[in-house]
């Protein structure tokens, strides 16, 4: 299990040989450092910390700024874990790069969603919506809400209106179809969460994933 | 300022795309694959549409066979799209021909640009075309030059 720390940078498409057109989304990835080894024996369990994109030495905490002097390793802007079921190979100080992927490799990738606020059903749950005309007056309402007397209440978990967006996700099994190592760039088939420019932690894909 | 996937788009794509207008009567030349052989098929027809910015850029082509309307997208940077050749200059005077759609026989003719500006254009399309070859050349050149040198 591989993990890279990287930032959105937007999408766009690339032609395969057959003239296939592939819609990609470009990651700029790493290189990460380890800041530091967690093991069994020091921690309970194992683990890998990356940190991800320099920041000026003001920038950073000073609990962080002790924490990074103790890797030996400049600030950075992001730390990141990854838990691995044995003890870790790395160790700190050790940079990761684009070039732990290859093309053809299953990756998933975690980001933050984008935001969308306070959102009706229709956009986050997909709810229809009623007739726009015929004296209809529910047009985006979420419609009944559950029965009268029997059972009296509204159950728990009933999808309504709320705030929707920002929130954790992770797109699956997506292929990686390039790899520019000059300038640490993924290209990730599909689209991925987040806004352009969010961060994003790229992973061998947890299932194995398809092959293509 | 250029964004990383604009100059992304810059280097994948082709640096010339061939001078091509809507209203135009075009030759496409396609590259096909018949069992294991390659060979450039030409689709000729008006392109009635143009959209797509950067690497997505394309042209719709309309032809007419068999009495039945063929639509065929090209993505103008593929691989697969060798050359598109411009047979007859339209005058038309909107950027998407979807009225073409309603119109049988003679009324799908669209009328040909001609007079001063059409030369003048002519001209231009010629020495972009050349530029094109020419840049085209250097490239091939290049690549050739790149593989003697790794052999």
């Amino acid at each position: 299990m591989t993990l890279l720390l990287g930032r959105k940078r937007g999408m766009t498409q690339v032609f395969e040989d057959d003239g296939t057109v592939v819609p990609v989304t470009v990651v700029e990835a790493g290189p990460c450092v380890v800041c530091q080894v967690r093991t069994e024996e020091s921690d309970g369990y194992n683990a890998v910390q990356l940190g991800f994109e320099d920041v000026p030495d003001s920038r950073a905490s000073k609990p962080r700024r002790g924490h990074f002097a103790k890797a030996n390793v400049t600030p950075k802007r992001f730390l990141r874990e990854e838990r691995l079921t044995a003890s870790p190979e790395l160790s700190v100080g050790d940079v990761i790069a684009a070039d732990v992927f290859t093309r053809g490799d299953v990756v998933d990738v975690t980001g933050t969603s984008k935001g969308r606020g306070f959102a009706g059903t229709i956009k986050r749950h997909g709810f229809q919506r009623g007739n726009k005309t015929h004296g209809c007056m529910n047009y985006r309402e979420p419609g009944s809400i559950g029965a009268s007397a029997y059972p009296g209440r509204v159950f728990k978990g009933k999808r309504m209106a709320g705030h929707y967006g920002a929130s954790r996700k992770t797109t699956k099994n997506l292929p990686i179809v390039r790899v520019d190592l000059e300038r640490n760039l993924l290209f990730v088939k599909g689209s991925i969460p987040g806004p352009t420019g969010g961060l994003v932690q790229v992973r061998t894909a947890r299932t194995g994933g398809r092959k293509n | 300022m250029t964004s990383l996937i604009d100059s992304l788009e810059q280097e994948n794509g082709k640096s010339h795309l061939p001078p091509v207008r809507v209203g135009d009567t075009v030759e496409v030349h396609y590259l096909i694959r018949e069992g294991d052989k390659e060979r450039v098929q030409l689709f000729i027809g008006t392109v009635i549409r143009i959209n797509g910015r950067g690497i997505r850029k394309a042209i719709v082509v309309r032809r007419i066979v068999q009495g039945e309307g063929v639509e065929r997208s090209f993505p103008l940077h593929s691989p697969r799209v060798k050359d598109v050749t411009v047979a007859r200059r339209g005058n038309v005077r909107r950027s998407k021909l979807y009225y073409l759609r309603d119109r049988v026989g003679k009324a799908t003719r669209v009328t040909e640009k001609l007079g001063e500006k059409a030369r003048r254009d002519k001209d231009r399309d010629a020495a972009f075309r050349a530029e094109m070859e020419a840049a085209a050349a250097a490239q091939a050149a290049a690549a050739e030059g790149g593989e003697g040198g790794e052999g």
